[in-house]
Formats: structure tokens, sequence, C-alpha cells
């Protein structure tokens, strides 16, 4: 496993007055699943476009596999094996399943015929084999935020982007979600998750960074960060993180 | 699939056949047009409905192609195919010139964009006075031959030459809508950002797109300039053919090989009957009819026509 696969060196983005990240710093090994957490407005999003370069950020630096990406386009980042999501789905709706993951396959299999294969494969891969000549608008949320996933797999990254994967998901599909990202780590994908479901990304996350207005607060495994102050506080506000510092018993 | 071939197959026979059978110019005419429009249209639809950037612009390379080809053919005595060739190397110029700008914008602005690239065009052409400005260019006549793209007695090898550039459209469609570019176009006209996040540089392939759509238009102002022997600005890049481009494809099915096709088997001919019925005093009655037929279809059939055709079956 190859250490320091990303790293997130200073990054700060502005939008006119507004600091939306502030110099933050972090790394991702090969291999692992990264948690990004944080309050509403903490700048996740933000961070996750710096990125995966649909914003600039206006100062600091992105390495991926040592080199800068922070200048670079969105298509570049994905050219070099960085996929993403999208908060709210971007699936290609008007086409097919197997169209949407062929999109992503074409990356790197130019030939119809290729490109074909790689998706059948992949769409197996996901549990579509049954929908593949369905049109993609049709289908359920947590079906198109799947196919989201699998049409980037398609694009053969070594680093997945998953932004709100679990947002407006059932308990089932939510556990469903978690099984299926421990798949993609297993066939040795990287992968960062923006998530407020807490009940979904904690048993997953090898370590969790919470942000907050646009700062990073903390930083590491699960139960380190639910047991941080100031991760409390940002949570639930100053008023119950005092009361709860008198009361000794566990949050649950 | 197969029934679709075996359909196009009829068709094309129907077509090869046509002339044969009617002896007359006035229907050889109309099928000419009906081919001329329905290979631009399948070049419109190109960047039009399958990227889904609408031009408003696509008379212009129209006007290049029949410009090149003539000032090439009346100054230097060139074969007007080698103006095709020459005529296709500036649309792709054209294209790239007014791409490169004009595809930072987005919907709307694209389509206003290339409206006044269209214009300025028209503007040029009319005052430039080495391209003949208003008065056009008339195209010397010279003996009837291939060579030379000019045929006087019978309007029978216009009608061939124009049905295989007709096929040839079709056929740059079909491969188009197959390869990877065609996927591309798709993924870039439902959700640019969604494009770009699977690694599509989505300035090079609209740019690519719209090559191609220059080219067969191009291709088709060649055509049309031997065709008529006689070209001025508003007879080769007036707005109205960008607009009746679009329409062409709006009535039959945006983004569908056969679209334009089917919309140019009905607008041409309603076109072509107008004008001979009603003469000038009738012009843009045609045009009244589209309209009816786009609020008609917008409710009834929003894919275009098209539409009836696939309903009940896969897609």
């Amino acid at each position: 496993m190859k250490k320091d696969l990303l790293i997130i060196d200073n990054i700060t983005k502005r939008f006119g007055g507004l600091l939306a990240n502030q110099n933050i710093s972090f790394s991702i090994d090969e291999g692992e699943i990264i948690g990004l957490i944080g309050p509403n407005g903490a700048g996740k999003s933000t961070l996750f476009n710096c990125i995966s370069c649909y914003y600039n950020s206006n100062s600091g630096k992105i390495l991926f596999n040592g080199t800068d990406i922070s200048r670079k386009t969105p298509e570049a980042i994905c050219q070099m094996g960085i996929g993403r999501t999208f908060q709210l789905v971007r699936i290609f709706k008007e086409m097919t399943v197997l169209e949407n993951i062929m999109i992503g396959a074409f990356l790197k299999h130019a030939k119809q015929g290729d490109a074909t294969a790689k998706a059948e494969e992949t769409a197996n891969l996901f549990g579509f084999t049954e929908k593949l000549s369905l049109e993609a608008g049709s289908l359920t949320i947590s079906d198109q935020k799947r196919l989201e996933v699998a049409r980037a797999f398609a694009t053969e990254p070594k680093i997945l982007l998953l932004d709100e994967m679990m947002a407006g998901l059932n308990i089932q599909e939510v556990r469903e979600t978690t099984d299926l990202i421990l798949k993609l780590r297993g066939m040795g994908l990287t992968l960062v998750l923006v998530e407020h479901v807490m009940e979904g990304i904690m048993p997953i996350a090898n370590r969790v960074i919470v942000l907050d207005y646009g700062l990073k607060i903390a930083e590491g495994t699960p139960e380190e960060v639910v047991n941080n102050e100031k991760v409390i506080e940002a949570y639930f506000g100053k008023k119950y993180h005092a009361k709860r510092r008198g009361n000794t018993a566990p949050l649950q | 699939m197969k029934k679709g071939l075996i359909a196009l197959i009829i068709f094309l026979g129907a077509l090869v056949a046509f002339p044969l059978i009617f002896q007359d110019p006035f229907p050889r005419h109309t099928l000419i047009m009906i081919m001329l429009y329905a290979a631009m249209g399948i070049g419109w639809n190109i960047i039009g409905g399958y990227t889904g950037q609408v031009s408003f612009g696509n008379a212009a390379f129209f006007g290049v192609g029949a410009y090149a080809t003539a000032i090439m053919l009346v100054n230097f005595g060139i074969t007007p195919w080698l103006g095709m060739l020459v005529g296709c190397v500036f649309s792709v110029a054209l294209a790239i010139i007014v791409g490169y700008p004009c595809f930072r914008l987005q919907g709307h602005y694209f389509a206003i964009a290339t409206i006044a690239v269209g214009e300025i065009m028209l503007l040029v052409f009319t005052n430039w006075e080495y391209a003949g400005a208003a008065v056009g260019i008339y195209m010397p006549i010279l003996p009837e031959s291939f060579m030379n793209f000019e045929f006087h007695t019978s309007k029978l090898p216009y009608y061939y030459i124009i049905l295989v550039i007709f096929v040839a459209a079709i056929g740059v469609c079909w491969f188009f809508e197959r390869s990877r570019l065609g996927y591309y176009c798709r993924a870039i006209k439902e959700d640019p950002d969604g494009a770009r996040s699977l690694g599509i540089n989505i300035q090079r392939y609209k740019m690519i797109a719209f090559s191609i759509s220059a080219i067969i238009t191009s291709i088709c102002g060649t055509f049309y300039a031997q065709y008529v022997l006689y070209i001025h600005p508003t007879s080769t890049m007036d707005l109205m053919m960008s607009i009746q481009l679009c329409i062409i494809c709006l009535i039959g099915g945006l983004g569908k090989l056969y679209g334009p096709v089917i919309g140019a088997f009905v607008f041409i001919p309603l076109t072509e009957l107008t004008r001979v019925y009603l003469g000038s005093e009738g012009q843009g009655v045609d045009l009244m009819i589209y309209s009816m037929l786009i609020i008609i279809l917008a409710i009834w059939r929003p894919q275009g026509l098209w539409a009836i055709f696939t309903k009940g079956t896969a897609k």
C-alpha cells in the first residue's frame, strides 16, 4: 500500500469574503476509506470540488501521486485516476443504464465493443444486470446514486470521491451502500466520502476528518472523533457541550 | 434492428428508382431539395440534436461551401470538386474560430452567439466586392460533364449526386452514433458537468461535432452552387436557412438518425408547393404551417415525428 497517495496541502478557497476552506491539510494512503464530515456549510463540498478541480483553490497544493493537480481541469483529473460522484445525481437521465456506464468505460476503451464489454462487467458488479436497458431517469434514487458510482468506477480510477452517497436512503439501502464501499476498497480502491449519515460512515471509515466553518477541527479514527470535544461542540453547540461535560454518560 | 435495415433498403431503393419513374423536372427538383435539406439537417443534428448546442449559424457553412466553390471556379477555373474540398477546409476553420470562444457559452447564449456569427458572415459577403457583393456570383456555363459539375439538359445527374451526398451523410451519422464521439456528445448534451467528471474534454468534443456538422453543410453548399449556378448572400447564408434546419430536426426528432430525414420529407414539399402555388405572395405560408405543426407536435409528441415510428418498439 502506497503512503500519501493524495496529499491536501494548505488548501484555501475563498468565495468573495467568505472563507469556505481555510488552510486545510491532510493526506490519504492507498486503500483507505476516509470520511469527510461536518455540519452544513462546513466546507466539505467545497473541498471536494477543489480536489476534483471543479473549483481551483486560491492557495495550497493537492498532490496526487506526487503531482500537483490543484490547477488542472476536472476531465484531466479523471484521466489521471480520480473519479467522483455528485451530491445531486448527475447521471445521463435519457440514456440507458448500460449507456451511462459505457460513457465512463469509453475513457480507457475507445472501441464501442470493448466499452460495452467493460460496461456490462461493471454493471454486474454493481447489480445492474437486469436493468441494463432501462432509462437511467426511471431508476430509484438509490439506484441512480449507485449508477453514478458504477459510471465513475468504469473509468478505472485509483481514488473515488463520493459526495453524500447515503443521503436520502433508507436503512436497508445505507447498509447495501456500505457493503458496496467495502467491496470497492477490497478491489484496491481508495475512497473519500463526504457524508452526513453517521451510521453509514462511522463503521467503515479508517479515518474521519471533521470540518467546521471552513477549518479542519479534528482528524482521527471514528472513535477518536466522536469523543473529540471540538467535534461535539461543532455539532451540538456550546450549550449542550457544557451540559454534557457535567454528565459523564456517553453520547448515544 | 433487422426491420429497420429492410426499411432503409426499401427507402433507398425507392429513391434510386424515383427519377426513372418521374421524368418531369418538378418532382425531381423537389426530391433534390428534400435530400439537400435532409443532408444539411443531419449535419445540424450532429451539433444541435446529439450534442445539444443549438446553432443558428449553420447557414454560414453552407455559404462558405458555395462561395469557395464559386470563387475558385469563376476566378481560377478550378473544378468545383476541388472547390468542395477547399470549402470544407474553410468551414472547419470557421467552426473552430467560432467554436473556440462560443463553446464557453452555455445553452441559449451559444445559440445567440451563432446568430451573430451567421449575420456577420452575411454582411461580409454582402459587402465584399471580390465575392460579388450583394449581386452574387453567376457560374460560367461550361460543357456538361461530371468534372465540371454542370448538367443542363437533365436534373438526373444532380439527383444522383445529391443522393450520394445524402446517403453519405446518413452513413457518417450512423458511425457517429456508434462511436465514442457520439456517446460523448450525447453525454455533453445531458449533463456537461457530469461528462467532465468522466474525463470528457467537452470543449474538444463540441468542436469536433461542430466541425463534422460544418463539413456536411459545406458540401451541401457546393452542391447548391453548382445546381442553381447562381448564388448570392441571402440565398446561401440567410438566418432563415439555419432556422429551417433547426425546424427540420425538431419536427423529425432531435438527436435521432432519421429525424432530419423525416423532417425534410415533411418540410420541403410544403415549401416547394407553397412556392409554386402561391408564388412570392405566399412567402411565409409554409412557415405558418410549420409553426402549427410544431405546436401540435409539442403537445402530442414532443420527441418529434420519429417517435411515431418507434412507438411501441424497444428503444
